[in-house]
């Protein structure tokens, strides 16, 4: 399988990232070679294997409901480009 | 041509908890914006999620309520998308491994009649922010409070055949989370929402046909509009030789039309993965069972209940049971004052029609169920007329004290029979012409003295017993 120019631009318009069209033929490239590794990795048979979660073999564990944060609104948007009245302001995001 | 609609309700209910489902931070509705937003929850480098356990029992309870199974082992996966208000730009959910699986929700329909619908799974998974977009000049204002509140999304089975019963479903299962105090359904703030998919096939087609999805409708009478007027526009379509776009649409109540929110080349691809964060949650036997034993009588149960215990007719035990508070009032009423019958005409009646115009809640209501039913008893008694009773429900619930303070203040008192009887005999002298069309075989006239008695009496007389003694007296 080969991720073409177009899926490539797909992925990182779904990515929010910006990428140059010079870059696209490279990332072309290496993103088919790790697709062709994950084939590979795909033709080994698992039938008999459990799909794994994590690879840790262990279970989750759980908190008590109990609120232990305190406010730190301040500390947090100390180091957020913009704010107002409370809120994280953002470019405009509705159409 | 006949077209059937076939619609899927995904409910998300946000659980009742204190803290969020990931961190320690407050739940509560209503906080200055971004005071109980976390470091979790704002997703900054080096945090990590740990497990709320009371959001898991909450959706084990929810689970056994409907019969379903409740996962042994279940899995917590990555939805991916951009949104400012989703600060780590992925959810985290439950995708191949939910935590209730294929559950089931009997419903009632117009012709008395039930339906079961299948409650396909419900998984666990945290809410977003909120996104404000207007007053901030051409910036978006994010409050990331609700971020990481626990949510259990209800996902059901394309069993529904109209909006009605799309209402009735979504109704039954707001009923079943109240009762499991496991949300307080609260729609206005969004403690439950729901995202309806809609499609039509030709009657008698199995395949189903493109469907769309409504999202967000904050109300049951919304929702109930928003599929209709989808129903419609849909079957518009097709019989104009147009075809349905799988997509995302949004109801808007003043225009009671729906429009498409993402355009195609917008569509999401989620690519959920497991989340490497978070470990299988593992639920134990023992677990499930001290839930099985927490879960409170069920609606459906309390139902039959009321209707053997109580005598009550099915409509009235289904309305009386629907809200937990509403059973609770009730049954505090016939515990006090005996009367279930006459306890469950007034609840029926004048107090939910009062709270309805007033738009209150039970819990909000002015009278208290031990005020009623100590009306009730006077009334029962026969202290009080039909009349009375109606005007010190109104005076109690102003505020004016109980039955009796008002009985006393206002001299209220049914006329006794001998000044009735009185009345009435100066009726029949004062009237011959009536009396001998009435004892000709003209029953309607009755109606004239009733009314002619309880004019006299201002009222006051207690229209059973004028009756019975007009009746008596005309016969003669």
């Amino acid at each position: 399988m080969t991720l073409d120019a177009e899926t490539v631009k797909k992925i990182a318009r779904l990515a929010r990232l910006k990428i140059d069209d010079q870059a696209i033929a490279g990332y072309s490239k290496n993103l088919t070679n790790i697709l062709q590794l994950v084939e590979q990795m795909n033709a080994v048979s698992t039938d008999q294997v459990e799909p794994m979660a994590h690879p840790l073999d262990a279970s989750q564990r759980l908190r008590e409901d109990r609120v232990t944060e305190v406010n730190q609104r301040e500390q947090f948007q100390s180091v957020a480009p913009q704010v107002q009245d409370g809120l994280y302001l953002v470019p405009k995001v509705i159409e | 041509m006949q077209w059937e609609s076939v619609i899927g309700l995904e409910i998300h209910t946000q659980l009742a908890t204190k803290s969020k489902i990931f961190s320690g931070a407050a739940t509560a509705f209503g906080a200055e914006p971004n005071t109980q937003a976390c470091a979790v929850d704002l997703g900054l480098p080096g945090v990590l999620p740990v497990l709320n356990k009371q959001a898991v029992r909450m959706a084990i309870k929810f689970g056994l309520a409907v019969g379903a199974q409740v996962a042994p082992r279940s899995v917590f996966a990555r939805k991916n998308y951009f949104y400012p208000d989703l600060p780590k730009g992925y959810q985290i959910s439950q995708y191949e491994l939910p935590v209730v699986a294929q559950g089931k929700m009997e419903i009632e329909l117009d012709d008395g009649s039930t339906k079961v619908i299948g409650i396909t799974r419900a998984h666990l998974e945290e809410d977003a922010g909120k996104s404000l977009h207007e007053d901030f000049h051409d910036m978006t204002g994010i409050d990331l409070n609700r971020a990481g509140t626990p949510l259990l999304e209800i996902v059901s089975e394309p069993d529904m055949r109209s909006a009605k019963e799309a209402v009735a479903y979504m109704k039954k299962i707001h009923s079943l989370v109240r009762y499991l105090e496991i949300c307080d359904g609260n729609m206005q703030e969004g403690s439950f929402r729901c995202d309806a998919n809609v499609s039509v096939r030709p009657v008698g087609h199995a395949k189903l046909g493109t469907r769309t999805e409504l999202k967000n409708i904050n109300s049951f009478r919304f929702v109930e509009r928003a599929i209709n007027v989808e129903i419609t526009r849909q079957i518009d379509l097709l019989e104009n030789g147009g075809r349905v776009v799988q997509e995302t649409r949004l109801y808007d109540a003043t225009k009671n039309e729906t429009r498409a929110m993402r355009s195609k080349e917008e569509a999401m691809d989620y690519r959920y993965f497991p989340d490497p964060d978070l470990l299988p949650l593992v639920i134990n036997t023992q677990d499930i069972e001290a839930a099985r034993q927490s879960l409170p009588e069920l609606p459906a149960a309390k139902k039959r209940r009321f209707m053997r215990e109580f005598e009550l007719k099915d409509y009235d035990a289904a309305l009386l049971t629907a809200d937990r508070d509403v059973a609770n009032y009730f049954e505090t009423v016939v515990r006090l004052a005996g009367e279930p019958k006459l306890a469950a005409n007034w609840i029926i009646s004048e107090l939910s029609g009062r709270l309805n115009k007033e738009d209150k809640l039970i819990q909000q209501c002015p009278i208290s169920a031990e005020l009623l039913a100590g009306m009730l008893q006077r009334l029962a008694k026969g202290a009080i007329t039909g009349k009375m009773a109606k005007d010190i429900f109104d005076a109690m619930w102003n505020g004016e004290g109980d039955a009796d303070t008002i009985i006393t203040k206002r001299g209220l008192k049914p006329t006794d029979s001998a000044a009735v009887e009185k009345i009435i005999d100066h009726l029949i002298a004062q009237n011959p012409a009536q009396v001998e069309q009435y004892r000709a075989g003209k029953d309607k006239v009755l109606g004239f003295f009733v009314g002619q008695v309880m004019k006299a009496s201002q009222g006051k007389a207690d229209p059973a017993q004028v009756n019975s003694l007009l009746l008596e007296k005309l016969k003669k």
